[in-house]
This record gives C-alpha cells, structure tokens and sequence, in this order.
C-alpha cells in the first residue's frame, strides 16, 4: 500500500512541513509573517529599512540551507527554461504582481490561508487560475513553454 | 542579536523545505498548473504540509507575545480590492511561465544555474518598479 504513494509527494509533504515550522518560527519568535515576496520587496524599494539585517539574514538562510543539504540529497534538476525573453517577462510579472497583491505562495498561501485570510485565499485561486491559464496559453496553444 | 539568529533559523528551514519539497523544480510546478498535460499534484502535498504547523503557530499567538518582544501582526484584513486580484493574476502569469516564485528563486540560485540569475533579476527590477506602478494604477482607476 505505502509503495503505491509516489516519493515525490512524500517529500513534498516533509518539505511543507519544514516550510511551514520555517514560518511558525518567525511568527511565533520575531513576530513576523513569512512573505518571501515582502521581505525581498522591502529591501528592493525601501520600505523595509527598519527591518533590513533581519531580511537579509533570512534570504541568506534561504540561499545557504539549500547548499548545505544538496550533498546529502538524491540528483537535482530544476528544469529553467532557458529563453531569455520568457525569464526576464516572468520575473517582472512575479515582481510586479506579487509587489501590488501584497504577497506570493509563501504569504497569501502559506501564511495567510493558515490564518483563514479571506485575502490569502483569494489571492491563492487569483494566481493559480492565472498560472493554470498561462501554461495552458504557452504551452500547450503557442508552444513557447 | 536574538532576532537575527532566529531569522537564519526561519529562513533556513524555509530554503531547506523549499529545496526538499522539490519546489525549485520549475518541471513540478509547472507540472501543478498544467490541468490539460501531465498534471502533477506534489505542489498540494508542500502547501498541505506548511499551513499544518503555521495553522498550529496562529492559534499559539493568541493572548501572547513574540519571544523577542513587539507584537504579532494584526488580525487579517478582510477588505479584497482590486490591486489583489490584479496583482495575483499578474504575479501568477510570471509563476507560470518560469515555474519559479520568489521563495524558491532565492533557493535555487547556487545550484539553479543562469536562468535562475535571469529571472531573480528580472523579479527584482519589477519589485523595484512595482511602487510606480502601483501609483499610476491608482490615479488612472482609484482602487476601491
């Protein structure tokens, strides 16, 4: 029976799981709501002067853990496109929305449907539609994905 | 000092779960909002997984105070708007072309290679930019 459950949902699961005690530390210790969207954003345009070393060591945990563990893990892939144009058109879309939505997957998503956020929620099926339609657009009607 | 410590800490777990979760694999996500193809539900499994022990962290919060002092957030707001859908649909476009959101964009760029410097790049400059847009959205159609 468990062999039938593919790995790659187990993991999924394990992940989420260190995700989310991720965000239940920086709730419950510092007070502060996991968004990778606002603590990177706040840094770009300024308004998270206040709070800056404490963004700043948490996008180098980020960046770092993922160094530390690859060792240890099983080959990885990740699959980038490599179009230069789909690269620069999507991370100015995911910037710029995520920017104006006051939030990504991590804050609307995680963060925010945890709390039962009418705002997290519809953010969520807001950028899910909107992901759903575009692979269906470019991939699957113009092929550019 | 405490702060910091527990924002590596906070972030840690979160490039970890990230890279374990298999969230930096463009393939996955893209595997997640492609209905029509080979539809791949992993995606569902991570965010299952996150809001179990945030859903636990939330109700904690209530009569207490952060470990290093201040306070939580404030209670959700439940005013919607048009800057959030507008906002989302514009944010999930890009997710859906590369796959990457910001959380796995930081997590993926030792090992990502290029593409992955692109899109952080490119992500930055629309952060960047977003506050005028914003503006100009706001005098051209007042939001709510």
């Amino acid at each position: 029976m468990l062999e039938m459950i593919p790995v790659d949902w187990v993991w999924g699961l394990i992940g989420g799981l260190l995700i989310g005690t991720g965000g239940a530390v920086f709730l419950l210790a510092n007070g502060r709501i996991m968004g990778a969207s606002g603590i990177i954003g706040g840094l770009v345009d300024g308004s998270g002067r206040n709070s800056s070393a404490e963004r700043i060591v948490f996008l180098i945990g980020v960046f770092l853990l993922p160094i530390l563990i690859k060792p240890l893990y099983r080959p990885f892939e990740t699959h980038a496109t490599t179009n230069i144009a789909v690269l620069v058109a999507a991370g100015l879309l995911v910037g710029i929305g995520t920017r104006i939505a006051n939030g990504c997957t991590s804050g609307h998503g995680v963060c925010g449907i945890s709390r039962l956020s009418l705002r997290g929620m519809v953010a969520t099926v807001f950028y899910i539609m909107a992901g759903g339609l575009t692979v269906v657009l470019f991939r699957h009607i113009l092929g550019v994905i | 000092m405490q702060r910091l410590v527990f924002a590596f800490i906070a972030g840690g777990l979160f490039g970890a779960g990230l890279f374990i979760s298999g969230m930096t694999d463009t393939s996955k996500v893209q595997g997640w909002l492609d209905v029509f193809g080979h539809w791949d539900p992993t995606l569902a499994f991570v965010m299952g997984g996150a809001i179990l022990p945030m859903a636990v962290a939330w109700a904690f919060t209530r009569g207490r105070k952060p470990l290093v002092g201040g306070d939580f957030p404030a209670p959700a707001e439940p005013k919607l708007g048009r800057n959030l859908v507008l906002g989302s649909v514009l944010f999930g476009a890009g997710w859906g072309l590369a796959g990457l959101c910001p959380g796995p964009s930081v997590a993926s760029l030792s090992y990502g290679g290029w593409p992955h410097w692109v899109f952080f790049a490119a992500m930055l400059a629309g952060m960047f930019a977003a506050p005028k847009v914003r503006a100009r959205l706001d005098t051209a159609v007042p939001a709510e």
